[in-house]
C-alpha cells in the first residue's frame, strides 16, 4: 500500500508498520476528530479580521490597520486581551452550567463539521442520516442560550434568552423544510450524497426557492441582522451573555462568527454542488474540491455580510409574523410543491437516466421544469407580499387622513 | 457487537425503576412528568434492542420506538401546557394540591 | 451469565453510556433543583441516543436527540422557568418516598430475577453483522402493508396535541 496520503491511509500504514490494530485506527480517528474541529476554529481567527474590514468598507471606515500588515494580526492582539482579562463568575451562578454554556455554544457549530465533506475523499463522517444530524445538534446551540441566561442568576439574561429561544425554535421550522428539498432531490440524507448528485447540476437552480428559505432561516438561526435580537444592544443591554466575560464571552463571539460561516459552507454544500468544480478536476486532484468548496462557501459568507449590514433590524413581532404568517407556509408549499414536480417529472420521463445523473446536458428538462414551478410560486408570493404591503399602506395613510391637522406631528 | 443483550435489557429494567420512582415519590407535576419520560426511554430502548438483536430484518422495533417517541413528545406539550394552567389558577403544581374533583 | 467478549470499544462505549443514562436518571428523581432535574433528564436521554448508535439505529438516534434534546428538554426548562417559584423545592418527596422505593427496587428485581437473567442470561444470540437501514425504516413507515396507518395516526396525534396544548396553556383574554 502507498502511504502517501495520511488522512485516508494513516490507520493501515500504522498497522504495516507494527501497530496494533485498534490502537492505530484509534489514532487515525483520533487525529481527524483534532483536524476537523481545529480547523474551522482557524478559519474563525480570519473571518473575524475580514468581517471587520468588510463592515468598515461599508461604513466608509478602515477597520483594523493596525496590528500587522493591514491589520491582520488584529484577532491576535484581540485573543490576548481577552485571554489576560478578569473571568468573573456572577454571585448566585450555577457554577457548572455557566462554564459549560459557552462550550457548548462552540460545540453546537463544530459538530457541523464533521459530517461536511469538504473533498471528495476528505469527510469526517459519511452519516447517512447526514441532513437530519445538522439539524440536531444545532438544538445544542438553542440549549446552550438556555443554560447560559438561567446559570447566571439574571433577570436581563433570561428575558433575552427568552425571546432569542422563541426566534431559534421557530426559524427551525422553515430550515428543515428547506432542507427537505435537497434531501428529496438527491434521494438520501447523507451530504456526500448530496454533494455527488450535485455533480450535473446544482440544486439552486432546480430549487432556487428553498436556496432563499434556507438561507434567510440559517442567517436568523446565527442571530445576524437583520435577525439580531438576541443581542438587541437598544433594549436587552446585551441579551442572554450579559454576565459573560474574557475568554468565555469570546467563546460565544467566536461561535457565532463561526456559526456564520458554516452556513455558507452548508449553502455551499446542499444547493450549489460543494466541493465540485468543473470538468471532474476535483476528481484527480481531491485538494482543488476543498478550494471550490470554499471558494463558494465565501461567497454565500460575502452575500450575508452583504445582509447584515445593510438592513435595520426587526421588531420582535415582526420577526414572528415574518416566520409563522410568511416563511412556514411558503416552506410548507414549496416542499409539496417540489415533491409533486419531482414526480411528475419521473412519471412523463424528463428525469435524466440513472447512468446519465452526471450529465450537465442530460439535466437540463428536469431543471427547467422545476426551475418554472420555482418561479410560479415565486410570483405568487410576490403578488402575495405586493397586495398584503399595499393594505397596510392605505390603512396607513387612512389612519393618518383622520388625525386632524395640527395635532401631534 | 461485543455487548450482549441482557445488559440492554438490564439498563432499561434500572432506568425504568429509577422513572417509576420518580413518578410515585415526587411531589411536584413537572418532576413527575419528567419520571414518565424516563419510563418511555426505557421502552424505546427494549423495542430497539430487542430489533437488533431478535429480528433486525422486520422493522418493527424501530417503527413502535419512533411511535413511542412521537407519544412522548405530544405527552409532553399536553402535559406541561397543563401544567401551567393549574400554577395559574391554584399557584402551585404540587399533584396534592390539585384535588378540585374530590367530592 | 454471558459477560460478551471482553473490553472491545463497544463495551467501553456502552459503559460510558450506562454511566450517562442511569446516572442521570438518579439525578432526574433527586434533584431539588427543577433546572437541574430538566438538565439531568436531557444527560440521560442522551445517554439513550448512545445506546441507540450502538444498536445501529442511527435515524433514531438523532430524532432522540432532535426531540428529547432539542424540544423536549427546552420545553422542560421554559415550563419551569414559567412556574418560578416552584424552580427550588422546599420538599423533594412526598411523604410516603419510602414506598415507592421499595415498589421501584422490586419491580427492579422482579425484571432481573424474574425474566432478564432466566431468559437472555444465560443464550447467546447472535447478532446479524447487516441491518435494515434508514431507507428500509422510511419506507416501512409509508408503504401500505406496513406501518402507513399508525404513521398518519400519529400525525393526526401530534397535530391534536399541538392544538390543545395551545388551547389549554393560553391565557383567557
Amino acid at each position: 500500500m502507498q502511504c502517501d496520503n495520511l488522512i485516508n491511509t494513516l490507520a493501515p500504514c500504522l498497522v504495516q508498520s507494527g501497530w496494533n490494530g485498534d490502537i492505530a485506527n484509534f489514532i487515525s480517528i483520533f487525529l481527524g476528530v483534532i483536524v476537523v474541529a481545529t480547523f474551522p476554529l482557524l478559519v474563525t481567527i480570519f473571518l473575524i479580521w475580514f468581517e471587520r474590514k468588510f463592515a468598515a468598507r461599508i461604513q466608509d471606515r478602515l477597520g483594523p490597520n493596525r496590528v500587522g500588515p493591514f491589520g491582520l494580526l488584529q484577532p491576535f492582539a484581540d485573543v490576548i486581551k481577552l485571554l489576560g482579562k478578569e473571568d468573573i463568575t456572577p454571585a448566585g451562578a450555577d457554577k457548572v452550567i455557566y462554564n459549560l454554556a459557552p462550550v457548548m455554544m462552540v460545540m453546537s457549530v463544530l459538530l457541523i463539521w464533521a459530517v461536511v465533506p469538504i473533498s471528495p475523499i476528505h469527510y469526517g463522517m459519511d452519516l447517512e442520516i447526514g441532513a437530519l444530524y445538522i439539524i440536531a445538534v444545532a438544538s445544542f446551540g438553542t440549549l446552550s442560550v438556555i443554560f447560559a441566561s438561567w446559570s447566571s442568576n439574571n433577570k436581563y439574561a433570561l428575558l433575552g434568552a427568552f425571546r432569542v429561544v422563541a426566534q431559534l425554535i421557530s426559524y427551525e421550522i422553515p430550515l428543515a423544510f428547506a432542507l427537505l428539498v435537497p434531501v428529496m432531490l438527491a434521494g438520501s440524507m447523507s451530504l456526500v450524497d448530496i454533494t455527488q448528485a450535485q455533480a450535473g447540476m446544482w440544486f439552486m437552480f432546480m430549487a432556487p426557492l428553498s436556496a432563499v428559505l434556507f438561507f434567510i432561516s440559517s442567517q436568523a438561526e446565527t442571530g445576524r441582522a437583520p435577525f439580531d435580537l438576541l443581542e438587541a444592544e437598544s433594549e436587552l443591554v446585551a441579551g442572554f451573555n450579559i454576565e459573560y466575560s474574557g475568554m468565555k464571552f469570546a467563546l460565544f463571539f467566536a461561535g457565532e462568527f463561526m456559526h456564520v460561516f458554516t452556513n455558507g459552507v452548508l449553502m455551499a454544500v446542499l444547493f450549489t454542488g460543494g466541493y465540485i468544480g468543473f470538468g471532474g478536476l476535483e476528481n484527480s486532484i481531491p485538494l482543488l474540491g476543498v478550494v471550490f468548496l470554499f471558494a463558494k462557501a465565501s461567497i454565500w459568507y460575502m452575500i450575508s455580510l452583504l445582509v447584515r449590514n445593510a438592513l435595520p433590524r426587526v421588531r420582535i413581532d415582526q420577526l414572528m409574523n415574518f416566520n409563522w404568517k410568511f416563511l412556514v407556509p411558503v416552506s410548507i408549499v414549496n416542499v409539496i410543491m417540489m415533491a409533486f414536480l419531482l414526480k411528475l417529472v419521473q412519471e412523463l420521463g424528463i428525469a435524466p437516466a440513472p447512468d446519465q445523473a452526471n450529465d450537465f446536458v442530460a439535466n437540463i428538462p428536469q431543471t427547467l421544469v422545476l426551475f418554472a414551478g420555482n418561479v410560479v410560486l415565486g410570483l405568487l408570493i410576490l403578488n402575495n407580499i405586493r397586495s398584503r404591503f399595499r393594505k397596510e399602506r392605505l390603512d396607513e395613510s387612512a389612519k393618518r387622513a383622520i388625525v386632524p391637522v395640527g395635532a401631534g406631528d | 457487537m461485543g455487548v450482549p443483550l441482557w445488559m440492554y435489557l438490564t439498563v432499561a429494567a434500572a432506568l425504568f425503576s429509577i422513572g417509576m420512582y420518580g413518578v410515585l415519590a415526587r411531589r411536584n407535576a413537572v418532576a413527575v412528568l419528567m419520571g414518565i419520560e424516563l419510563m418511555l426511554n426505557a421502552v424505546n430502548l427494549n423495542l430497539v434492542a430487542f430489533w437488533r438483536y431478535l429480528t433486525p430484518f422486520n422493522m418493527s422495533g424501530q417503527a413502535f420506538a419512533a411511535f413511542v417517541l412521537v407519544v412522548a413528545a405530544a405527552e409532553v406539550a399536553v402535559g406541561l401546557a397543563i401544567i401551567i394552567a393549574v400554577y395559574r389558577n391554584r399557584q402551585s403544581v404540587e399533584v396534592e394540591d390539585v384535588d378540585m374533583l374530590k367530592g | 451469565m454471558n459477560f460478551g467478549e471482553g473490553l472491545t470499544p463497544q463495551a467501553i462505549a456502552f459503559g460510558l453510556f450506562t454511566i450517562l443514562t442511569i446516572g442521570g436518571a438518579l439525578g432526574v428523581v433527586t434533584s431539588r433543583n427543577l433546572v437541574r432535574a430538566a438538565i439531568w433528564l436531557m444527560l440521560s436521554l442522551f445517554g439513550i441516543a448512545g445506546f441507540f448508535v450502538l444498536l445501529s439505529a442511527p435515524f433514531l438516534a438523532s430524532v432522540q436527540v432532535l426531540v428529547y434534546i432539542g424540544a423536549i428538554g427546552i420545553l422542560f426548562s421554559f415550563a419551569v422557568m414559567l412556574t418560578r417559584g416552584m424552580t427550588n423545592l422546599k420538599e423533594r418527596f412526598n411523604t410516603q418516598w419510602w414506598l415507592a422505593a421499595f415498589a421501584a427496587i422490586t419491580a427492579f428485581a422482579l425484571l432481573m430475577v424474574g425474566v432478564i437473567v432466566p431468559v437472555f442470561g444465560t443464550t447467546v444470540i447472535p447478532v446479524a453483522d447487516q441491518v435494515t437501514t434508514t431507507v428500509d425504516l422510511g419506507v416501512a413507515l409509508v408503504s401500505g402493508n406496513q406501518y402507513v396507518l399508525p404513521f398518519e395516526v400519529a400525525s393526526l396525534l401530534l397535530t391534536a396535541a399541538m392544538i390543545g396544548a395551545i388551547v389549554i396553556a393560553r391565557e383567557d383574554d
